[in-house]
């Protein structure tokens, strides 16, 4: 039983790892093959894992609605919405101009659209506070934003043309090898979180410790 | 003095990031210029190798064409390189003369004399061997067929039949190239034939395999070397020194920690790095006898931050605090979960917030109304276009690979530490190809920037 909570997991890991790198590799047909099988068992495992996952979501809702905690409304608006939208599916598919498809045509893909709107709002407050010119740096962040976003508006333009070129080559420039670095170091990681999970130095996302 | 040195550092980081980047531009601004039409040496022999290579002679197959229609020359097909054997390529060089109102069609026959089914057409202005780079084997310093690169070979690749049927491995398959102009057509008199062929290496993929082995070597060797010296230094991040501080803090005032895992699934190491930070946060949370919020957007991400949460309580000795209904799956929709997290912020007033993992637009919804509650925020991702939002945001920004090295900072093991050493000594060699790059490109020798372009 100790064998399959902590060296199992890890014999796996190591196994599948070692098997999808030799796989990136080979373009047989035997790999491809074997990729796809691959993909199609994480279909099937997430497959599973949606019934744990609404199991969870009705038990975090129903238990909020128990104990009247603050804002079990929207609880109950959640399993109601959840309720209904299943059933409606179920009997009348999920295609547009069925009941299940005008919910998601007409109030599901609004409500998103609302939730993605209200970004710029949060864009202005956020500008708001990183523009307060408190540092040297602060004042560097500033003054790029400003010949920025000013140089790419047509108000730039207007002012002076260099503003634009000038705005294109902070773009491009600082900011693109501020980008490329960062990128590479992102890269490098992965790589050395890839070998510590294959390896497996690295244990703790299998909730073994070490 | 050490400020000094970490500005002068600094700055020479940058400017070399800036010189490559510069160099690199130019670089590529004059590689691709117009060459002469005639294929000579170099690109002759690119072509060698194919099935078959046919006359120049044209044959008529209609009358006298009112219209010239001019015909390619150097014809080949042959088996497509590094596939599963389900591919041919044509590839020709550009007719004398070619204009826009040129097209070309590749059909495809059972035998030399038909039926022929014809597969696909181009004009003459497209499908450049040149922009099908990724087609070709790629070794350690130079990219085989590369003479072929300029835009006077085109290049069609046939991996299916019509109808999502494919080439049959080992089946011989006859061609007929056609040109034309609006209804004048001319073809080959002589039919070509291939067989597709089934590849087992990759040899496109030669220099990333080297660089792999060569890179996964050296993390291996110092997380070795890290067994006999434990003692390895890391530099300090102040992300997560903060971890404590910011548990203690909710701790004190009596209120959760939340924790967010992203919005990847549990394939994006992003992800994993989170996780693994989980855990170690967990751990604390458990030993300060606080409480944890963790709402998850995937539900492989549920069952796995789960489990590491109960055993980072059973770790730290508190099985009985771990609270199950603390986990919880709250939407697989993007703009849901943030409406759902920005929710729990307002309600429950968590006095920590952790934004580890991958976030897309919905991470400064997450972040500001954060800042708002006014929690102490400790956020770390590697999407780079998010991370000005935190970094406005947020308390603490753990910046690309400084999410990665979390795990390791936390737990201070000397086999992790050892990996970021592997990773340092990588950033050392890449760092000093750059710059020898850089400078080699300059003075007009580029085997560095072609090592790297096939590592692409």
């Amino acid at each position: 039983m100790q064998f399959f909570r902590k060296q199992f997991p890890v014999l796996l890991a190591f196994v599948m790892g070692m098997l999808l790198f030799v796989q990136y590799f080979v373009p047989s047909k035997l790999s491809k093959g074997f990729y796809e099988g691959f993909a199609d068992w994480l279909i099937v495992i997430a497959g599973f894992a949606a019934i744990f996952a609404i199991a969870s979501l009705l038990h975090y809702h129903m238990g909020k609605i128990r104990k009247r905690v603050l804002g079990y409304g929207f609880s109950v608006i959640t399993i109601v919405a959840f309720i209904q939208m299943l059933v409606l599916g179920f009997v009348f598919h999920y295609r547009p101009g069925t009941p299940a498809g005008w919910e998601y045509q007409w109030l599901f893909v609004p409500m998103q659209a609302t939730m993605f709107a209200t970004l710029a709002f949060f864009i202005a407050s956020a500008a708001f506070r990183a523009f307060r010119a408190r540092t040297w740096e602060a004042l560097a962040l500033l003054l790029a934003g400003l010949i920025v976003m000013i140089g790419r508006v047509p108000i730039g333009e207007f002012i002076s043309p260099h503003l634009s070129t000038f705005s294109d080559w902070i773009l491009n420039n600082p900011n693109m090898a501020g980008y490329r670095g960062i990128l590479l170091g992102v890269a490098l990681a992965q790589i050395a979180i890839a070998v510590r999970i294959i390896f497996g130095i690295e244990r703790t996302y299998m909730g073994g410790g070490d | 003095m050490k400020n000094f040195i970490r500005l002068a550092t600094s700055v020479v980081v940058v400017l070399t990031l800036l010189l490559c980047s510069a160099a690199f531009s130019q670089e590529a601004d004059v590689e691709l210029p117009d060459e002469p039409f005639a294929a000579e040496g170099d690109e002759l022999e690119a072509l060698e190798g194919a099935d078959m290579v046919i006359g120049l002679e044209p044959v008529m197959e209609e009358a006298a064409p009112a219209v010239e229609v001019p015909l390619p020359t150097h014809v080949t097909v042959s088996d497509l390189p590094n596939d599963d054997g389900t591919g041919l390529v044509v590839e020709f060089e550009k007719a004398p003369g070619e204009t826009e109102a040129l097209t070309y069609t590749v059909s495809v026959g059972a035998g030399p004399d038909g039926p022929w089914q014809e597969i696909g057409g181009f004009p003459a202005t497209k499908k450049w061997k040149e922009e099908a780079r990724h087609y070709y084997p790629a070794f350690f310093l130079f990219q085989k067929g590369r003479a072929g690169m300029s835009k006077n070979f085109h290049m069609f690749v046939i991996q299916e039949l019509g109808d999502n049927v494919p080439l049959e491995t080992g089946v011989e398959y006859f061609v007929r190239l056609t040109a034309s102009v609006g209804d004048v057509s001319r073809n080959y008199a002589e039919i070509l034939s291939a067989t597709p062929e089934e590849q087992w290496f990759d040899t496109g993929r030669t220099n990333v395999l080297i660089f792999a082995v060569l890179f996964g070597a050296t993390i291996l060797y110092f997380i070795a070397r890290a067994r006999r010296d434990p003692n390895l230094f890391i530099r300090k991040i102040s992300g997560l020194d903060a971890v404590d501080e910011a548990i203690g803090r909710a701790t004190e005032m009596g209120r959760p920690i939340l924790y967010l895992n992203g919005i990847d699934t549990l394939a994006a190491l992003p992800t994993l790095a989170a996780l693994n930070i989980l855990g170690r946060v967990a751990r604390r949370v458990a030993n300060y006898e606080s409480s944890l919020i963790v709402p998850c957007k995937d539900p492989i991400v549920l069952t796995v931050a789960q489990e590491i949460v109960k055993a980072g309580y059973t770790d730290a000795g508190r099985p009985d605090a771990y609270n199950p209904d603390s986990i919880f799956f709250l939407t697989e929709d993007q703009f849901s979960y943030a409406a759902g997290v920005c929710g729990i912020m307002m309600r429950d007033k968590p006095a920590a917030n952790f934004l580890m993992g991958y976030y897309a637009a919905e991470s400064l919804i997450l972040a500001e109304t954060g800042a708002d509650t006014g929690a102490i925020q400790i956020a770390g991702t590697d999407a780079v276009h998010q991370l000005p939002f935190f970094v406005t945001t947020c308390d603490y920004t753990l910046i690309g690979e400084e999410l990665y090295a979390a795990s390791a900072y936390l737990s201070r093991e000397p086999l992790i530490l050892g990996s970021l050493k592997g990773q340092d000594m990588a950033k050392v060699f890449m760092m000093v190809m750059i710059i020898v790059g850089t400078l080699l490109v300059t003075f007009g020798i580029a085997f560095i920037k072609d090592f790297f372009l096939a590592l692409g």
